[in-house]
């Protein structure tokens, strides 16, 4: 019985890493820069668990082989010391490897929220609302016009509750329903939150960034594949949640000049 | 002498006969002494275009729409210088409150993430069927003043929904709580004497008892305007109403 036990565990253990060095089921192509070593650093990451985990449960499977009971009385030999010394040597293992990836791994976050976005990032304002994302891009004039909350109207396509008629800054706003990039420049966005909380989530672009109502939450990334990308809402948020996504798409700089001179007439 | 089979058949006959002939009078009666409200919404100005609805977050919706549809706040009717979807109601000089409920179903129906019809008037206690012909959910959420506030989620496929409203309320605004860009407008009175202006921008009222009444229009965007008819019995009383727009 416990023979069987240690060639299951054994299978189980081979076949589940044999699953993530395989790539069975893998990360969708990477579409931004920052993305690249955002996988570097998970990789690195399933590397050294996959490393500790073959050897910690083939060791355990080898030891229920080798000592499992015979039913012949004979005397259990316990690990000189007790389990004391075997605790302290995990925890220095264990810890010293979770340190590591830890220092390794905060290059990687710190280069996405400790740096300033490019000054010359396209920025985009992102509204996240129950339940869809809508998007203002500021204009020739970079300035986004003030949010008027009494004049939001979802009826007559304000969603930002712009003042076109008072507001100067308002009137080259770009509202639309879906986002478009530029490849190989940096864009910012502005996540804002209208009513609760919401999510981007942005699985090519290695984002996902949560909408807290009351703040203004930058995320900066380059994107560098092109492509139509859903973005989708992973903070749970009412009743539409499982509705509320929108797409993205990263286009070349031409393209992406129709697109927005496209969207400015039908404002 | 005890009343036979024949003779109580007979006395039913007769009665049955006078009661039909009584009852066809009074309706023709009824129907000759009513009149007529009807006439044209204008419109002095440009109609300003509707936006484009992007529904790129419902694709199912999308499909349906291969030239995006655009938002309805101001519908131009044809000619260039008549409007669609203007309500026009009795709003004074009704006399009494025990009108006949009428007889035509109302439906809304959820159609391409669209409303249909934009505007949609009823009375009182009248039965109104939501339906849904999408393939995707839709969670209707009209917005009253003196009715009740109420939504009700309706996956595809579910039944019709049947709501009623128990208030007068002219213009109470509708929305969709997953489709944002969803909007129509409902409309309840006390009284049967409505109509919403068609594509030519016309509209008519039946059925009127002879009086003199004050006529009222609504306009989501432009607002209330009021007219004063009189409706003389099997004729038909003009009434217009015109719109400047800037």
């Amino acid at each position: 019985m416990a023979k069987l036990f240690a060639i299951v565990m054994a299978v189980i253990t081979l076949v589940s890493v044999w699953i993530f060095v395989a790539h069975t089921w893998w990360f969708p192509t990477v579409a931004s820069e920052h993305g690249v070593d955002m996988d570097h650093q998970f990789k690195e990451t399933f590397i050294a668990a996959g490393f500790a985990f073959l050897v910690s449960q083939l060791g355990l499977a080898t030891f229920v082989w080798k000592y499992a009971d015979r039913g012949d009385n004979r005397k259990i030999r316990i690990f000189p010391g007790g389990a004391r010394w075997l605790i302290i040597l995990s925890l220095i293992f264990v810890g010293s490897e979770v340190f590591a990836l830890e220092f390794v791994g905060q290059k990687v976050w710190s280069a996405m929220y400790f740096k300033k976005a490019p000054q010359d990032s396209l920025r985009v304002q992102v509204l996240g609302g129950q339940f869809a994302f809508y998007f203002r891009y500021p204009g020739p004039d970079n300035k986004f016009a003030p949010i008027h909350v009494d004049k939001i109207d979802e009826g007559t396509q304000n969603y930002f509750g712009l003042d076109k008629s008072s507001d100067e800054e308002a009137k080259d706003d770009v509202v639309t329903a879906s986002l478009a990039v530029p490849i190989n420049r940096p864009v910012e966005l502005l996540l804002e939150a209208k009513d609760v909380g919401h999510a981007f989530y942005v699985r090519e672009l290695r984002i996902q960034q949560d909408l807290v109502p009351g703040m203004e939450i930058a995320v900066h990334f380059l994107p560098t594949r092109l492509g139509k990308f859903e973005v989708v809402c992973t903070q749970l948020c009412g009743l539409g949640h499982y509705n509320m996504r929108a797409y993205v798409e990263v286009m070349t700089q031409e393209n992406f000049d129709k697109w927005l001179a496209d969207q400015v007439s039908q404002q | 002498m005890r009343t036979t089979h024949v003779q109580y058949a007979a006395k039913a006959f007769v009665l049955a006969g006078a009661f039909a002939v009584i009852t066809l009078h009074s309706a023709a009666t009824l129907a000759a002494a009513s009149g007529t409200i009807s006439g044209t919404i204008k419109v002095d100005g440009t109609v300003p275009k509707g936006k484009a609805i992007d529904m790129s977050k419902e694709p199912s919706c999308a499909a349906k729409h291969p030239t995006p549809i655009t938002t309805e706040q101001v519908m131009a009717g044809t000619g260039g210088n008549t409007l669609e979807n203007v309500v026009v109601y009795i709003s004074a000089g009704l006399q009494g409150s025990n009108f006949p409920m009428r007889t035509e179903p109302v439906t809304i129906e959820q159609n391409g993430c669209q409303y249909k019809p934009h505007m949609i008037v009823l009375q009182v206690n009248e039965d109104m069927k939501v339906v849904n012909s999408d393939q995707t959910s839709h969670n209707i959420h009209p917005m009253p003043k003196q009715n009740t506030e109420w939504n009700k989620s309706q996956p595809a496929g579910a039944p019709p929904i049947d709501a009623k409203f128990t208030t007068q309320e002219v213009g109470i605004p509708v929305k969709c709580n997953i489709h944002p860009w969803m909007r129509s407008y409902i409309s309840v009175f006390n009284h049967p004497f409505f109509a919403v202006s068609d594509k030519d921008g016309k509209f008519t009222i039946k059925n009127v008892p002879p009086g003199t009444y004050t006529v009222s229009s609504w306009q989501e965007t432009l607002g209330t305007q009021t007219t004063q008819v009189t409706v003389a019995a099997g004729q038909t009383a003009a009434a217009t109403f015109t719109y400047k727009t800037r």
